[in-house]
C-alpha cells in the first residue's frame, strides 16, 4: 500500500503542480491510504460533534442507550424546551453575551491604542515598557488568580460580570499584535499627516485608526473565542447562579442532572456551540491567522 | 500639499523661532497622547497583572485564610507542598500527562498536516484544514461534557464501538488508567489543531527544489521525511512542542469536568490543586506557592527553548 506507486507519484506531482501552494513530493504513498487516513480523522475529529447534535435532536426516550445511527428517527425539540425550563438559558447567553462583547471590544480598542503608541510614537524607555508588557505573557493566569481575585473582592466585584470583564480587558497579547500590525504599515504615512499639519490625535484617528481593523478584527475574534469559551475564571469569580456564564451554568446543570436527561444537557452543549459555529463560517481565517501569530518571532 | 512657499521677505530668526515653538508644542502634544493611549493598557497590565504576581511571591510565604489577618511563617508552605502528598501526586500527574499529551498530541498533527500538505486538489486541502482546527474553537467545557457521555462505561458510545471489536467495555471513569487515558484523549482531540496549523505553516515554508533533488536522487518518502522534512521545520517542531508543553502544564477544564480529579487522585492536576487549595481551603498561601511552583516549572520550559534553539535546530 505505500511504495509502490511512490516514483510515479512523485514524477506526477512534479508535472502538475498548483501556482501559489507548494506540494511536498517526497510524501508519495498510494493516493488511497492518505485519503483514509484523512477520513478516519475527519470522522474521529466530526464524529462525536454531530452525535451530540443528534443527540440534542432525538425524543428523549431514544437518547438513552448507545444508537450508534447518527440520524434521528424522528426530529424532536423538545430538550431545547427543557433545557430551558431547567436552568435560566437566558440570564446565562444574556451573561456571555454581555462579558464575550465587553470583553472583545475593550480589547480591540485598548490594544489598538497601546499597539499604535509602542509602534509608531518614539518616547524614552518604550522599549523597556513594551519588553515588561511582553514579560507578563509568560506567567500563567492561574498564578495570578488568587490576587486577581482578592483585589476584586477589595474593590467590592465579586461575584459580578465586571470581575470578569475588568482584568480581561488589558491584553499583553492582543497589544503584541497590534504593534506588530502597526509596525507592517509605512511611517511616511505619519510623515506627509504631519507636514499637513495634523497633530498625533489626528494622524492616529484620520489616517492609521481606520486601517488598522484587519488587525483590531483579529484581537476581537481571538478575545470573543477565547472569553465565550473560558471556563476557570467564571468558576473563581462568580458564586450565584445569577451571575454563571453558559460553560459554568452547562457544568452545574450536567452537575445536577445526572445522566439522566442527556439530550437536555447536550441541547445546551449545542447552544453553547453555535457562536463558535458562526466565527468558523465567517471568520476562520482571520482566528487561524491570530492563533499562530504568537508564534512567529 | 497646502503648504504654501515661505515668504521670502520673513527674517531667518522669526522663522527658526517658530519652527522651534512648533517642535516644542508637538513634542509636548505627542507626550500626552502617548500617555493618554498607553494608560489603559500599562495600568491595567500593571494591576491585573504585575502587582499580582508580586503578591503571590510575598503571599507565598505567609499563611493567610482572608479572614484572619496574614501570617508570615517563612518557607513552610513550600516544605508543607514539598511533602504532602496530593500535591506530588498532582504534580507528577500533570507531569505524566504532558509527556502523554503533547507526544500524542504532535504526532497526530505532524502526520495530518504531512499528509494535507500533500498534493491534492485545493477544496478538499481547505475541507481538511477547517476540519482539524474545528474542535479549538469549542469550549473545553462544552467537548467535556459531551466526551463525559460518549465514554460512559454503559450506554457510550465509545465503548459500544470497542464492542463491536470485541473489546470488553472500558471503565473509563471508574479506574485510574482509564480515566488518565480519557483525558489525554479529550484533550488532545480538542488541541491537536493548534499544533497541525503550526506544522502546515513550517511546512508550506520548505522550499520545494529540496524534494525535487532528493527525489531525483532516488530517495524514498520515509528517508525524505526523515532526512528533509523533519530538519528543516526543526524550528516548527520547537515552538510547536514548547506552546503545546506550556498549555498542557495548565490543563484544568478538562479533568475538573469529568473527573473532579478521581479516581482518587489519578487525575488530580497542579492546578486543580491550586484552585482547591485555594477557593475550596481557603489556603491562599499555600495556593501562591503551588502557583509559584508551576510558573518556575514553565519558565525551565522556556528557558530549555532558547538553550535548544541555539544548539540544535535548523535555520535556513
Amino acid at each position: 500500500m505505500t511504495t509502490k506507486t511512490t516514483a510515479v507519484e512523485s514524477a506526477s506531482s512534479k508535472a502538475s503542480r498548483t501556482p501559489g501552494i507548494p506540494h511536498h513530493a517526497w510524501y508519495a504513498p498510494s493516493k488511497l491510504g492518505k485519503y483514509v487516513i484523512l477520513l478516519i480523522g475527519t470522522l474521529l475529529t466530526l464524529g462525536p460533534v454531530l452525535w451530540t447534535i443528534s443527540t440534542s435532536l432525538r425524543p428523549v426516550t431514544e437518547s438513552l442507550g448507545a444508537s450508534a445511527n447518527l440520524i434521528p428517527s424522528s426530529l424532536d425539540f423538545g430538550s431545547y424546551r427543557e433545557v430551558f425550563e431547567q436552568v435560566d438559558m437566558k440570564l446565562l447567553i444574556l451573561n456571555s453575551v454581555l462579558v464575550t462583547a465587553a470583553c472583545a471590544i475593550g480589547q480591540m480598542i485598548t490594544a489598538a491604542m497601546a499597539g499604535y503608541v509602542f509602534a509608531k510614537v518614539d518616547f524614552r524607555g518604550r522599549n523597556a515598557l513594551f519588553a515588561i508588557v511582553l514579560a507578563t505573557m509568560m506567567v500563567p493566569m492561574q498564578v495570578t488568580i488568587v490576587p486577581v481575585f482578592m483585589l476584586i473582592r477589595g474593590m467590592g466585584l465579586s461575584d459580578t460580570l465586571l470581575a470578569l470583564i475588568l482584568p480581561a480587558i488589558p491584553t499583553a497579547f492582543g497589544t503584541f499584535l497590534m504593534r506588530q500590525y502597526f509596525l507592517g504599515l509605512p511611517d511616511e504615512l505619519s510623515e506627509a499627516a504631519q507636514i499637513d499639519g495634523a497633530g498625533p490625535w489626528r494622524t492616529f484617528f484620520s489616517i492609521f485608526a481606520p486601517l488598522a481593523t484587519p488587525g483590531m478584527a483579529i484581537v476581537g475574534i481571538l478575545a470573543f473565542n477565547y472569553h465565550w469559551n473560558e471556563f476557570f475564571r467564571p468558576l473563581i469569580m462568580t458564586i450565584s447562579e445569577e451571575n454563571f456564564t453558559l460553560p459554568l451554568g452547562l457544568v452545574s446543570l450536567q452537575g445536577n442532572m445526572g445522566t439522566g436527561s442527556v439530550a437536555t444537557v447536550l441541547a445546551g452543549v449545542v447552544i453553547s456551540m453555535i457562536p463558535a459555529l458562526g466565527v468558523f463560517m465567517f471568520g476562520q481565517r482571520t482566528l487561524r491567522e491570530g492563533l499562530t501569530a504568537g508564534s512567529h518571532r | 500639499m497646502s503648504a504654501a512657499p515661505v515668504e521670502p521677505v520673513m527674517s531667518e530668526a522669526i522663522e527658526l523661532d517658530q519652527a522651534e515653538q512648533d517642535t516644542r508644542r508637538r513634542r509636548k502634544q505627542s507626550r500626552w497622547f502617548a500617555t493618554l493611549f498607553l494608560a489603559p493598557t500599562v495600568i491595567g497590565i500593571g494591576l491585573f497583572t504585575v502587582i499580582p504576581i508580586i503578591a503571590s511571591f510575598v503571599l507565598a510565604f505567609f499563611e493567610w485564610d482572608i479572614i484572619s489577618n496574614p501570617k508570615f511563617v517563612g518557607l513552610a508552605n513550600f516544605t508543607d507542598i514539598a511533602t504532602d502528598p496530593t500535591v506530588r501526586v498532582s504534580f507528577l500527574n500533570t507531569i505524566l500527562f504532558v509527556i502523554a499529551a503533547v507526544t500524542l498530541q504532535l504526532a497526530v498533527a505532524l502526520g495530518l498536516a504531512v499528509l494535507v500538505q500533500s498534493k491534492m486538489p485545493n477544496f478538499m486541502r481547505s475541507f481538511f484544514r477547517s476540519v482539524f482546527f474545528f474542535p479549538l474553537i469549542l469550549s473545553a467545557a462544552s467537548v467535556s461534557i459531551m466526551m463525559s457521555y460518549l465514554f460512559n462505561q454503559n450506554f457510550g458510545l465509545v465503548n459500544h464501538f470497542l464492542g463491536k471489536v470485541g473489546i470488553p467495555a472500558v471503565p473509563w471513569l471508574n479506574s485510574e488508567t482509564g480515566a488518565i487515558v480519557m483525558i489525554v484523549l479529550v484533550y488532545v482531540w480538542q488541541n491537536f489543531g493548534f499544533s497541525f496549523l503550526l506544522f502546515l505553516g513550517g511546512l508550506a515554508s520548505v522550499p520545494k527544489e529540496v524534494y525535487e533533488a532528493s527525489s531525483m536522487d532516488g530517495a524514498s518518502g520515509w528517508r525524505q521525511f526523515w532526512r528533509i522534512t523533519l530538519p528543516l521545520i526543526s524550528p516548527t517542531m520547537l515552538v510547536a512542542s514548547v506552546m503545546a508543553i506550556i498549555a498542557a502544564l495548565q490543563i484544568f477544564d478538562q479533568p475538573y469536568v469529568i473527573t473532579r480529579g478521581g479516581p482518587g487522585d489519578a487525575t488530580r492536576t497542579a492546578v486543580m490543586v491550586i484552585y482547591e487549595s485555594a477557593f475550596q481551603q481557603l489556603r491562599f498561601g499555600r495556593a501562591s506557592a503551588i502557583g509559584i511552583v508551576l510558573t518556575v516549572l514553565i519558565m525551565l520550559v522556556t528557558a530549555l527553548q532558547f538553550r535548544l534553539s541555539r544548539r540544535f535546530v535548523f535555520y535556513s
